[in-house]
């Protein structure tokens, strides 16, 4: 029992870092830009797929493939900010919801009548690290190593660099942040692209070992308003920690009783957070 | 862009089977190659045609994608295959030809109860043939029995659907509780010593109806069951069932689902080192692409309905003194990589025997009467390429499949130059089973 459980317990957080990059992109959206994207989910498989083409049509090292995967996503998040989101980012909030919506219908009904909905899988193995009980494929601890860099990289860039501060500056305060002389717009459409790019680069790490659909996007951004609501809403790395959580839920709880309860007990934690911790677990209150 | 081309392909067969119709009707000459020759013309000139609607659902998108669009191309090249022969001919020179209906159920359940009631109000379909899957084709068969429509459930083997009282519906697959089974009586022949059998299945009705007649088996064959759990549909990460089954370290793994989750299944096993002798899991393996996954899938076993090296032949009907009817397995195989350039899968073979059955049924009640048919239907005992067809007659489970069995392959060789055997049953084996695999 003890060896089934380590071993569940480092499948767990493997996965748990990549989960915390995906809502690590949601929560910084939430957090500059005020907006809820639900265009998330679309993102992430947009990006399986980007990976998907990368590397099977181009023969590219997936790799490498995810550095263009990651910068298509900044793109693409740029310019969904400038066509969808900009025009009603001061509008209530239900019209920005509605606005990543759509973007969202139009990506996977794009990509649906594209690519169907079948199927697809990346042939791509890096072999297998055994230690004791534990057996890992490759794919996965480069996947986890690479979903760290991220979230440092992430860190350090909104803590140490001014473009990073200028990102905080309009978080904390839009109006200041412009009298300052900070162009907000170019900001809120950066950090836009900045949350997407993480989106993508979680699809695209997932996408390295599980095999993905046109609708498996819809998973992903579900765990990550999970975390995202663990961690609390606007801080990244609550959402990384909140991802390792989720990621070890999801791999201890089948060792004590069927998975089928995994979900039961990832949203109840869900309600049980709202309720006595709105904020999250590492939120500040506004 | 492979949907897209599967359309096209189906558009295509479609439209060539609407010109062939329309040819007839208007007492034209049979194609070129037709299976009946100098007679049609005579036939369609002293009789008439009779357009019949077939109708189904797809699963051209969703999960069920690969399996369903391949039963579709086996069920559109019968249609293309009947009418190019000037159609089934009745004593009374009535040539029945056959055009399809059919639209996406995106593999969804209420998808399929909506399309199947408009087939049968809207499109006026005179049979049906269920969608794939025995999740799909139970819904789908509720709709046929309540509006007294014959349904032939191609590729749906559960056997609760035929355990309702209907008396419309005609199954084509061997059960569900008659798919592992064989793996089980594999095991015990190769290995007496063998002890511990491992069950993961999807939580869907078809694998877990294979998963409880297996679970009843093997502990009725003495094996202790160390690991029997279920999945949801849909799951990609199986990394706490492989680690249940390492911690367990069982003889034989068995289970799986469809083919999307039993390839990543699979894939998973060999990623992290799951060492059981034995591997026979669900659908996916019985698939060409399954060789896809690469060395995991060395070894692997899978049941299958039909395999293109299955040696069913007019000579076997006639010596068990059942009915036959054409095309050979040769025909068949070259007929399908001639329409879709690639090989059929069971799922290919069962849209067309699907067909077979339908149109035998016919040329037996000499009638489209839908009653005389489904006398026919009970009263069929038939030999295709595709195996045997008896159905069950009883209150109990009519409808239920009888005389079809499964086959086992195992995927064998290296990697990069995988290909299946046959290796259960004795009668039918291509190739020794390699065991253990690990």
């Amino acid at each position: 029992m003890i060896d089934q459980f380590v071993a569940s317990l480092v499948d767990g957080l493997l996965i748990g870092f990549v989960y915390g990059v995906a809502a690590m992109g949601l929560t910084l959206i939430w957090g500059v830009v005020r907006v809820i994207n639900l265009a998330h989910g679309a993102i992430i498989a947009l990006a399986m797929f980007g990976l998907y083409f990368l590397v099977s049509r181009a023969g590219l090292n997936p790799y490498l493939a995810l550095v263009l995967v990651a910068l298509g996503g900044l793109a693409v998040g740029y310019v969904v900010y400038v066509l969808a989101v900009h025009r009603v980012i001061n509008a209530p909030p239900l019209a920005s919801l509605l606005a990543t919506f759509a973007v969202n219908m139009i990506i996977v009904g794009t990509a649906t009548t594209l690519f169907s909905t079948s199927p697809y899988s990346v042939n791509f193995d890096l072999g297998r690290v055994s230690a004791g009980p534990v057996t890992v494929p490759g794919t996965r601890i480069v996947a986890s190593v690479v979903a760290i860099a991220v979230a440092a990289g992430l860190y350090v860039f909104l803590y140490r660099s001014r473009a990073g501060r200028a990102i905080r500056a309009v978080a904390n305060n839009r109006d200041a942040a412009e009298l300052m002389g900070i162009p907000s717009s170019r900001v809120l459409a950066f950090s836009f692209g900045l949350g997407t790019m993480l989106a993508a680069v979680a699809g695209g790490l997932i996408a390295t070992f599980f095999p993905f659909t046109v609708l498996s996007g819809d998973s992903y951004q579900l765990k990550s308003f999970v975390i995202v609501v663990l961690g609390g809403l606007g801080n990244p790395i609550g959402a990384l920690i909140g991802g390792l959580v989720l990621g070890s839920l999801e791999g201890v709880v089948p060792v004590f009783m069927s998975a089928s309860w995994v979900p039961v007990i990832e949203f109840g934690l869900f309600v049980v957070i709202l309720l006595i911790r709105p904020n999250g677990l590492f939120g500040t209150r506004r | 862009m492979r949907t897209i081309g599967s359309r096209m392909r189906v558009v295509g067969s479609a439209l060539v089977g609407l010109v062939l119709v329309a040819c007839q009707a208007a007492g034209g000459s049979p194609p070129a190659g037709s299976q009946a020759g100098a007679s049609q013309p005579a036939a369609a000139a002293s009789g008439q045609a009779k357009g019949m609607v077939v109708g189904f659902t797809t699963s051209l998108t969703g999960s069920l994608n690969v399996e369903s669009t391949r039963q579709q191309n086996g069920l559109q090249l019968w249609i293309a295959d009947v009418n190019k022969a000037g159609g089934i001919k009745l004593s009374d020179g009535t040539a029945v030809t056959f055009t399809a209906k059919s639209y996406d159920d995106e593999s969804k359940s209420d998808r399929v109860q909506q399309l199947y009631t408009t087939l049968i109000n809207d499109d006026k379909a005179d049979f049906l043939i269920s969608p794939y899957s025995s999740g799909l084709a139970d819904t789908a068969a509720v709709i046929a029995e309540q509006n007294g429509k014959i349904m032939i459930t191609a590729g749906a083997a559960s056997d609760a659907t035929h355990k309702k009282g209907y008396t419309h519906v005609y199954q084509s697959y061997t059960p569900a509780s008659r798919y592992l089974t064989g793996a089980a009586d594999l095991l015990k022949k190769l290995d007496g010593t063998a002890k511990t059998v491992a069950i993961v299945h999807e939580n869907d009705k078809f694998s877990t109806d294979v998963a409880r007649a297996l679970t009843a088996y093997v502990t009725q064959q003495g094996y202790q069951i160390v690991v029997n759990e279920g999945y949801d549909s849909g799951t990609t990460d199986f990394a706490a069932f492989v680690n249940k089954i390492v911690a367990a370290s069982p003889d034989a793994v068995m289970g799986g689902g469809h083919f999307a989750d039993t390839s990543t299944f699979a894939k998973q096993l060999f990623d992290k080192g799951a060492k059981a002798k034995m591997i026979a899991l669900l659908v996916a393996p019985a698939e060409p692409t399954f060789k896809d996954i690469g060395d995991s899938a060395i070894g692997v076993i899978g049941p299958s309905q039909w395999e293109p090296t299955v040696k069913f032949s007019e000579a076997d009907a006639k010596t068990a003194n059942v009915a036959w009817l054409g095309p050979s397995v040769a025909d068949f195989v070259s007929g399908y990589n001639a329409a879709y350039k690639g090989d059929p899968s069971y799922h290919s073979a069962g849209g067309y025997a699907a067909g077979l059955i339908l149109q035998a049924a016919i040329k037996a009640a000499d009638s489209t009467d839908p009653e005389k048919v489904r006398t026919a239907m009970d009263a069929l005992d038939l030999e295709t390429f595709f195996g045997r067809t008896k159905f069950d007659t009883t209150a109990e489970a009519h409808g239920l499949q009888l005389a079809h069995d499964m086959v086992y392959i195992q995927w064998q060789g290296a990697s990069g130059s995988l290909a299946k055997s046959v290796v259960w049953p004795e009668s039918a084996k291509t190739a020794e089973a390699v065991y253990p695999i690990h």
